[in-house]
């Protein structure tokens, strides 16, 4: 993983509850170029948020602590940083976009105010430029009429809309990599195929760098060069796209490609994955996904696998990875 | 439509639902309506799927409501078994409720956390007097429990003990417990994860087989109705705008809202979606309260025509069981 804009090294990222302590990141590696978009996939609590919002420092401490590991930004280790060098990173050279275009603009100020506070943040413009450069977002965000809809507030925004809103807050200072956490699940499918355009446009555009966390393999196929699945807090399976889809060597990917209904084939009968992912609280000391794996044998309900090459480039937390790659 | 007789469980003759709009805080004026179901007319045959699709705001969840009589419509008839319904009084009401039941999105609120899965799943048997002893009822509780694949000693825990997929589960038992003929499933998988997903839609279709059960199936999502429909509506602004056979939407959309709703949805093969042709449609769905005139989607469609915005199209029939509401045709 030479030449990385952004690379995350081992990263254990816990909570401290009452319940015991919860491994929502547990060693978890991944490498991003410049350029790039990396998808991030896996289902409710298989860490993938918790991620992203490690990269970016947010996570709430009590009860979440990074625990682990190193996050290496243009060969600066961003969790050795301090609170205040860290603001110059979060929103100016990283920047993020969350699910909920509702609740993550603020009801009492225009949308133009929001986008102006990051600008005269990191650029250190007066007000009259900093409008200018937020008219200018809105028009790069393709809002139409941006300097009459500048004076808005977020209620009279569409979720679309505010989708659109928060791209251009977050592109506002020109970032290196853009986040994105789910930012269209909230979202109409019609919606939905506009902001995906948008990011992808936008990403060639400008050049920066993507990391992309969905439970949407269709998003995923459509909009990411590698791929990282995640299961439990760990990494599952990570290779580039076309290898994740054709060649998936790890049964988790092959049970969430086989289990999703789709448009162009008509199943006769979904191949479920059965059972439920494990307590976090309480995770086994064999591997996580055993329980629901066609494929488990004696071993795997003994140890945790590793993460292994299967070919170059592409990695599998499974012990019969090599096998198992052959059979689909 | 009417090339059927009496293997349809249930016909909807221009059903209207409109919510009105008052102002005023001491006498209340009626100054507009939400025109949530604008006219709709469909017919749902015995044991078959139907897909009501469409986006948020287009009158799915409102279809659903009314027509088990969970809101009154405005207008309209629905005929269920042979009965109109739509303007029996309550007490009536009750005995064909027994008949058709609903599965609600959201397993999180539509389960009473204070019940025990027990008392929820047994309350309908005790209202229709099903059951004669609480004996009697447990026994039916517990099969009714494996039924949908939890265990008979689930029954005695409460709903915040259980994951969002069992919490489905527990809906569906509830939903069967009175032996009913249609379902309606207003966006059954919508909240779950995609693993879980998939176990629920295979247990619908297996119910589905085992009791011969009739489904109108609500979703925003064209992947799971194309697995799990035979016909489909698809929805726009309160009217439908296209109704077919399955293969048949999905191989050749005719309205310009379903071609684009389709190639809106991402497919998991990204050789495939590198070839793909997207149809990206610009601004928003209209709001339900002021709706445009003429055709509801000229305001989007990418093959507007002049006559688009004057005259209504009507649903027509356009190839055999193949209706479109579109001017093109």
């Amino acid at each position: 993983m030479e030449d990385c804009l952004l690379e995350v090294k081992n990263l254990r990222t816990y909570f401290f509850t009452d319940e015991g302590i919860v491994k929502a990141v547990d060693d978890v590696s991944f490498g991003l170029k410049k350029g790039e978009s990396l998808g991030i996939v896996g289902e409710s609590g298989s860490g993938k948020s918790v991620t992203a919002l490690s990269i970016m420092r947010l996570i709430q401490d009590p009860p979440g602590k990074i625990v682990g590991g190193e996050i290496i930004f243009r060969g600066e280790d961003l969790l050795k940083k301090k609170e205040e060098e860290m603001r110059e990173v979060r929103g100016n050279k990283i920047s993020m976009i969350f699910q909920d275009p509702m609740t993550s603009l603020n009801p009492v100020f225009t949308i133009g105010d929001q986008i102006m506070e990051a600008i005269i943040l990191h650029q250190k413009l007066d007000k009259v430029s900093a409008r200018k450069k937020a008219i200018e977002m809105l028009e790069l965000v393709r809002i139409p009429e941006a300097s009459k809809r500048i004076d808005e507030y977020p209620h009279q925004f569409s979720g679309g809309m505010r989708q659109r809103v928060m791209i251009a807050i977050a592109l506002s200072c020109s970032p290196e990599i853009l986040i994105a956490d789910e930012p269209t699940t909230a979202l109409d499918v019609t919606i939905q195929a506009q902001i995906i355009e948008l990011i992808k446009q936008l990403q060639k555009e400008l050049g920066m760098s993507l990391i992309l966390i969905t439970h949407d393999m269709g998003i995923v196929a459509e909009t990411c060069k590698n791929v990282l699945v995640m299961y439990a807090g760990k990494v599952v399976e990570f290779a580039d796209v076309r290898t994740i889809f054709k060649k998936p060597s790890h049964p988790y990917t092959i049970g969430l490609l086989e289990s999703v209904p789709r448009l162009d084939v008509r199943k006769e009968r979904l191949k479920a994955i059965e059972g439920q992912p494990p307590d976090l609280v309480a995770l086994p000391s064999y591997c996580y996904y055993a329980e629901r794996c066609p494929y488990k044998t004696d071993r795997c309900l003994e140890e945790i696998p590793d993460l292994i090459e299967v070919e170059p480039g592409h990695y599998s937390r499974c012990f019969y990875a090599k096998g198992i790659g052959v059979k689909v | 439509m009417n090339n059927y007789t009496d293997d349809v469980i249930l016909e909807v003759r221009n059903l209207k639902k409109y919510f009105p709009i008052k102002s005023g805080i001491v006498f209340s004026k009626h100054v507009g309506d939400v025109k949530a179901v604008d006219g709709l007319s469909f017919y749902i045959r015995r044991g078959e799927t139907l897909g009501l699709v469409g986006e948020s705001g287009c009158g799915k969840s409102t279809v659903a409501r009314t027509i088990i009589r969970l809101l009154d419509p405005t207008d309209g008839e629905i005929i269920f078994d042979g009965v109109d319904i739509s303007k029996l009084p309550h007490s009536a009401l009750r005995r064909i409720r027994k008949d058709m039941q609903i599965i609600f999105q959201d397993p999180y609120s539509s389960l009473n956390p204070r019940m025990t899965i027990s008392e929820i799943i047994g309350e309908p048997l005790q209202v229709h007097k099903i059951v004669s002893s609480s004996k009697e009822r447990e026994k039916r509780v517990q099969e009714l429990l494996e039924l949908v694949g939890l265990a008979p000693y689930h029954a005695t825990r409460y709903p915040h003990e259980f994951s969002g997929g069992q919490r489905q589960r527990i809906g569906i038992a509830r939903a069967l417990a009175l032996n009913p003929k249609f379902i309606v499933a207003d966006e059954p998988t919508s909240a779950l994860d995609v693993s879980i997903r998939s176990q629920i839609i295979n247990l619908l279709q297996d119910l589905q087989k085992e009791f011969k059960l009739t489904y109108l199936f609500i979703s925003h999502d064209l992947a799971v109705i194309r697995h799990i429909c035979d016909r489909i509506a698809v929805m726009y602004l309160g009217k439908i705008v296209e109704l077919s056979e399955n293969d048949d939407l999905y191989t050749s959309p005719l309205h310009p809202y379903t071609q684009a709703l389709l190639s809106a949805i991402p497919i998991p093969d990204p050789e495939l979606e590198e070839k793909r042709k997207k149809i990206v449609l610009t601004g928003d769905i209209p709001s339900p309260l002021n709706p445009p005139t003429g055709c509801r989607f000229h305001t989007r469609c990418p093959s507007v025509m002049d006559v688009c915005s004057k005259v209504e199209p009507e649903l027509k029939e356009v190839k055999p069981n193949h209706f479109v509401a579109c001017h093109l045709y």
